[in-house]
């Protein structure tokens, strides 16, 4: 043990500037984890003393207490109180507090000093308490505690090499460890609300920013069509910035891919490389840019207090099918992606809310359904005009869109009807004061979530991508039989077995075949079709456009309507369900999940289809 | 008066909280959140379009979006 550096803990109610201390003392050299045995995400890094030593910090998830509301909460009190398997007890606290809230935020400080830990009190975000017109007195502040107060800025680094000091000195020289004493939480209540009283030094009217912003952005229509727009611009980004580095990805693979053809002999290990590999993993990554550029649109909404107005514009929308503002944000992000809005769920403090949110993610039009929809309508419907700047193909890929969100409201109702049985949904949260976004800490997390995403895509994708390969190549097809090797191959049998199944909903074998490599990201469906129509095009763009007039050929328009029908529903994409696992711990849930998708799947593209034959389309 | 019914932009001190009829882990969240008999607190705005629900209040110096049904539970007095 003597060797390990001091373990020390960030810990604070949520919205006291937490993670911007805890970014401003460990700068980028943090690591992101899991906590043993659960899903929530350990924040660590290292700092270094004056001397040289170095210092771990975490950053634990904010609570109000050690009285845990949620799976965030019980974290943090299991690494407070020392008890939380394969984790060791920090070995001294930093508190983080906002000066501006210290009515509310005392009382877990209280319960935290209670433990008897060396504990430092970061004073935190002084500036905004002045700005709001308050003044504190940090050392009464300290002699009413029992432990140091060091005034700190985080954002802009101000108060953190005293802070450094004070945890130095106070790590070296332990307090006298104290029995933890049981006071009632009223007591306690009003112990924190008199200390918070007592250290004011002036209090005056100052600029009440975050009252006039509000009076503007939760207006009773105001801050809708705000939201709308902002909703608007979001998607308008995702799909417009993206397209040229998406390119520059893509090109990037290609040649890639092409280097590996003119250095390595045809074979399998080459086909191996460029087939399975570049070609599994580059369809992943190309999604890279649209995903950062939706979590840049969220962290900064988020990181300037923006976020949880949303939620409350949304509230009652969402109340409708049985869910609440919470829900909100994870369905946002899973829009770009189910995984990561899965993984936002983390924060729903009703576990029967989140278990349905996390069901109904992957209903939201996830981007990777984008390159299937516009293929199919591309090939399918006509590129007229159906009103002023309204084309039809349009209107069909927003329908799509709507289609999904409806499903998604539908199964959310059913499943907290009959699933959860939960009665209602509960709407309770904090509202932060509103603050301009850090830079600094944008780039850091939005780093951070480009690398979680590209670790997965060179681990699990890949593994996933090789299988698929694996399974589309071998047995290979005899040579000069004239059968293709797509249809000799493992994936060609299992879709020679899948067709009598999706016969009835109008799918013919070439698309059977094409759902198998489409469980592992749905995209691949459109490459799959192109191997199957035996286009040989290095690139989607290519495939898709060749694609198309064969499409057109050999479908009939039910068909295709059926298909899209499809994929509006369709589970199809391991990593959504490995990460339903993870997250709910266990299997039931991720089959629950997959089940009823494939089922409405199944129905949706049925009725599609047979809707569209009456009509002799 | 109960918290859902009090006027905008008035601050009022919390007289009771019906703990009994919240669900427990509303309750706890509340009193996490600062809401206790004695407490000063403002409603600032009430509900998006044609609704009613939420609410947000300002309790100490923090905002608190809430739904009515726990509002509901808050009995108020409006300050003079």
């Amino acid at each position: 043990m003597t060797q390990m550096p001091p373990l020390v803990a960030l810990v604070g109610n949520p919205n006291a500037g937490k993670s911007a201390l805890f970014n401003a003392l460990t700068g980028a050299r943090q690591k992101i984890a899991n906590y043993p045995g659960v899903t929530v995400e350990r924040k660590s890094g290292r700092a270094t003393f004056d001397d040289g030593q170095p210092v771990e910090m975490i950053d634990l998830p904010g609570a109000y207490s050690l009285d845990p509301d949620s799976l965030d909460e019980a974290v943090t009190r299991d690494v407070v109180l020392g008890n939380l398997e394969g984790h060791r007890r920090p070995d001294a606290l930093v508190i983080v507090l906002d000066a501006g809230n210290l009515d509310n935020h005392l009382r877990f400080a209280l319960e935290l000093i209670a433990q008897g830990l060396p504990t430092v009190v970061a004073l935190n975000m002084v500036d905004l308490a002045e700005r709001d017109g308050l003044q504190l007195d940090a050392e009464k502040l300290a002699r009413a505690l029992g432990v140091p107060v060091i005034e700190t800025v985080a954002v802009r680094r101000r108060g953190l090499a005293p802070l450094m000091a004070e945890l130095e000195r106070t790590l070296k020289a332990p307090r006298p460890s104290v029995e933890p004493v049981a006071v009632s939480f009223g007591a306690k209540n009003q112990q924190a609300r008199d200390i918070a009283r007592s250290v004011i030094v002036s209090e005056t009217a100052g600029r009440q920013w975050t009252r006039r912003l509000d009076s503007v952005l939760l207006h009773p229509v105001g801050g809708v069509v705000i939201l709308l727009a902002l909703l608007f611009l979001m998607f308008q980004a995702v799909y417009g910035w993206s397209e040229a580095p998406i390119g520059w990805i893509e090109s990037g693979f290609a040649l890639l891919s092409e280097a590996i053809t003119g250095a390595l002999p045809d074979g399998l290990f080459r086909s191996f490389l460029t087939d399975g590999v570049i070609a599994g993993v580059g369809s992943v990554v190309v999604f890279l840019p649209q995903i950062l550029i939706l979590f840049l649109f969220i962290l900064l909404l988020e990181a300037s207090g923006y976020m949880t107005r949303a939620a409350f514009v949304m509230d009652r929308v969402m109340a409708a099918v049985g869910l609440s503002g919470h829900s909100f944000i994870p369905l946002l992000s899973s829009f770009a992606c189910a995984i990561p809005g899965i993984m936002a769920t983390r924060t729903i403090m009703d576990q029967k809310e989140r278990l349905a949110t996390i069901l109904i993610a992957p209903l939201m039009t996830c981007s990777a359904r984008l390159p299937v929809y516009t293929v199919i309508i591309g090939a399918f419907i006509p590129s007229t005009t159906v009103g002023p700047g309204i084309g039809l193909q349009g209107l069909v890929l927003f329908g799509l869109y709507i289609a999904g969100i409806l499903g998604a409201m539908l199964a959310a109702s059913v499943i907290q009807r009959f699933v959860t049985q939960s009665r209602t949904s509960s709407f309770l949260i904090e509202m932060p004061r509103y603050q301009w976004p850090r830079l600094r800490d944008i780039a850091l997390s939005l780093w951070q979530r480009a690398w979680v995403f590209l670790r997965r895509a060179g681990t699990i994708i890949f593994a996933a991508t090789i299988i698929l390969w694996a399974l589309l190549s071998f047995p290979k097809a005899p040579e000069g039989s004239g059968i293709s090797q797509v249809e000799y191959s493992v994936a060609g049998r299992i879709a020679d077995g899948l067709e009598p199944i999706v016969r009835p909903i109008g799918f013919n074998h070439d698309i059977a075949l094409a759902l198998i490599p489409a469980m592992a990201a749905r995209e691949v469906a459109v490459s799959a079709l192109a191997t199957v129509y035996a286009i040989d095009a290095a690139d989607e763009d290519v495939a898709a456009s060749s694609l198309g007039p064969k499409l057109a050929a050999d479908w009939s328009l039910a068909t295709a309507l059926a298909f899209l029908a499809w994929f509006v529903f369709a589970p199809q994409c391991i990593s959504t369900i490995a990460v339903t696992r993870r997250e709910t711990n266990g299997w039931k849930w991720p089959i629950f999940m997959v089940t009823y998708l494939f089922a409405l799947a199944y129905a949706a593209a049925g009725i599609t289809y047979w809707t569209a034959r009456s009509f002799g389309l | 008066m109960q918290l859902d019914h009090l006027p905008l932009n008035r601050a009022a001190v919390i007289r009771a909280i019906d703990w009994d009829v919240l669900p427990d882990q509303e309750g706890h969240r509340l009193r996490s959140l600062g809401f206790e008999p004695g407490v000063t607190i403002e409603a600032l705005h009430k509900g998006i379009l044609m609704w009613r629900d939420p609410l947000a209040v300002r309790v100490g110096r923090m905002t608190v979006a809430l739904r009515t049904n726990v509002a509901a539970a808050i009995d108020c007095e409006l300050k003079p």
